[in-house]
């Protein structure tokens, strides 16, 4: 496995289910059971009715590109060696996450595309979701 | 909501013309500019009771300002909300000084993002190696290589999807801005570019060219605000506050339509407590660290409809001796941009009420209504905006 030299999440309780679940390849999202809206990111309270009644839910993984840009130029350790996407997907629950499209030719990368998600591992505690061009 | 209309003015404006600064800290530009301000004022530093300001590097920079400039102000508010914090911090002035609360406020900012080599616009929040990120929003975004343009690019992106808004349209916004930096000694470039040669600029993140993106300098400078009686005895002629709207914008637990931005609600209440409407605006100036940046201003400050900036900004509309001219000493894309941009829209606003470049160019004839928009942060996360409309006598 080749080093991860892009930043890595602080991972706190409040979000260690999320990324637990990641390890395991399962993509979570979260819904509150007061007025059963979805958030995205995931957070301790819901960002809709301020309750706490917060479900964590695996999200079917796939979803949409809502917005891409191809960046050229990023001096951050990582980013720095070639143009990559980054992506705002929005996931069939509804809900919109920043990403990287990888797995594809960012020439190829448009909006609508339908989109899929995929883990690499970071470390041994972290893998990162991003997503791939649907099967 | 009590009438504030006319309840402040601002008297006194310096702008720092350096663009490169690598000998002096952002203090000292800050105080050469509070003193040149208070000159063009007529005032003192004894008149001064309320210190508003903002850094990209300086913690608590109110209480570290008033230190170095040894001054014990009644009020201090270093509201920091990105590049449009300090039409937040007139917006704030204004309050304080109807309340009673202070007579004079002054307001500055100073940066050295030039000469400090940072990497604004491409840099990313971990450029200077990898910090401990926020366990959120940062860890489910850092992570994926956000920069700035990056965040205004994706909007871009959209924006022509859905609207069909081309690269050309966008490049209109940034040759307009360059012809105005022709009439600006201090602007920072000057040399008349075309469409073509913003097309022909590398792309920095599609579909943002070189471009289409603000210039990075040093810089500062600082406005004096002045309750009504101590203004009527000022230098200069007083620019009242008429209106003033503060707002922001995110990602809204990821459902939000990040097509909308803050000026969409910001502009609301300016345009209520004010009185007027677009169609009196004379001159404004408009956030321009991008070339979208500009054009999505527009449609949700209401110049026009959404969707439809693409057109509006064509045929010489947003130019000098348009309908609306717009940031006419070059802007953010040609003449300055230190970091945050906001307080150089109230100074060229400013400059322009009192008619300062009557017989030139420059000067947008009988200039009487002026709007100032400053946004911070990016559009494709999240951000603030603040609309402040101005007036002469």
């Amino acid at each position: 496995m080749t080093t991860w030299n892009k930043p890595l999440p602080t991972i706190i309780g409040e979000t260690k289910t999320f990324w637990d679940m990641c390890r395991r390849g399962v993509l979570l999202i979260q819904k509150c059971d007061s007025c059963n809206e979805y958030q995205w990111y995931p957070r301790g309270i819901c960002a809709n009715c301020w309750s706490n009644d917060i479900k964590w839910i695996p999200s079917s993984g796939r979803g949409t590109v809502w917005t891409f840009t191809v960046t050229n130029q990023n001096r951050t350790q990582g980013f720095d060696t070639g143009p990559y996407v980054l992506a705002l997907v929005e996931l069939d629950e509804g809900v919109r996450m920043f990403t990287n499209i990888v797995e594809c030719d960012p020439k190829d990368v448009s909006i609508g595309m339908p989109v899929e998600v995929t883990f690499q591992r970071a470390t041994d505690q972290i893998s990162v979701p991003f997503f791939k061009p649907a099967s | 909501m009590v009438d504030l209309r006319r309840a402040a003015a601002i008297v006194g404006v310096h702008e720092h013309i350096t663009r490169y600064a690598p000998d002096k800290s952002e203090q000292q530009i800050q105080g050469e500019s509070i003193i040149k301000a208070l000159e063009d004022a007529g005032l003192e530093k004894k008149d001064v009771d309320g210190l508003f300001c903002a850094s990209m590097s300086v913690r608590s920079s109110g209480l570290n300002l008033a230190d170095y400039l040894n001054m014990y102000p009644k009020m201090v508010d270093n509201t920091t909300v990105g590049g449009g914090s300090f039409e937040f911090h007139l917006s704030h002035a204004l309050n304080a000084i109807y309340a009673g609360r202070i007579n004079c406020a002054v307001i500055t900012y100073a940066t050295l993002a030039r000469s400090g080599g940072v990497s604004v616009g491409t840099g990313g929040i971990s450029r200077q190696g990898h910090p401990r990120l926020d366990p959120s929003p940062d860890s489910f975004e850092e992570l994926y290589g956000l920069t700035t343009v990056g965040l205004y690019a994706m909007i871009a992106q959209r924006h022509m999807h859905l609207f069909g808004t081309t690269s050309e349209q966008l490049a209109e916004i940034a040759v307009t801005m360059r012809r105005h930096a022709g009439l600006n000694p201090e602007a920072l470039f000057r040399d008349p570019i075309t469409v073509d040669d913003v097309m022909r600029s590398p792309v920095v993140s599609t579909p943002l060219h070189r471009n289409d993106c603000c210039v990075i300098t040093d810089g500062g400078g600082a406005v004096v605000v002045a309750s009504p009686e101590l203004a009527r005895n000022c230098k200069q002629k007083p620019v009242w506050i008429l209106g003033a709207g503060e707002a922001v914008a995110h990602q809204g637990a990821g459902k939000r339509d990040l097509m909308y931005i803050a000026a969409k609600q910001s502009h609301v209440p300016a345009f209520e407590m004010a009185g007027v409407t677009q169609k009196d605006i004379d001159m404004a100036m408009i956030y321009d660290s991008f070339t979208i940046t500009v054009l999505e201003t527009l449609e949700d400050l209401g110049f026009c409809e959404k969707g439809e900036g693409g057109q509006f900004v064509l045929d010489g509309r947003i130019g000098l001796g348009g309908e609306l001219p717009i940031n006419t000493d070059g802007g953010g894309l040609s003449s300055n941009h230190p970091g945050m941009r906001g307080l150089f829209l109230l100074l060229e606003a400013t400059r322009q009420l009192r008619g300062e470049f009557e017989g030139t160019e420059r000067q947008v004839p009988d200039c009487k209504i002026a709007l100032c928009h400053g946004t911070g942060g990016a559009l494709g996360s999240r951000h603030s905006g603040g609309t402040v409309i101005l007036a002469r006598d």
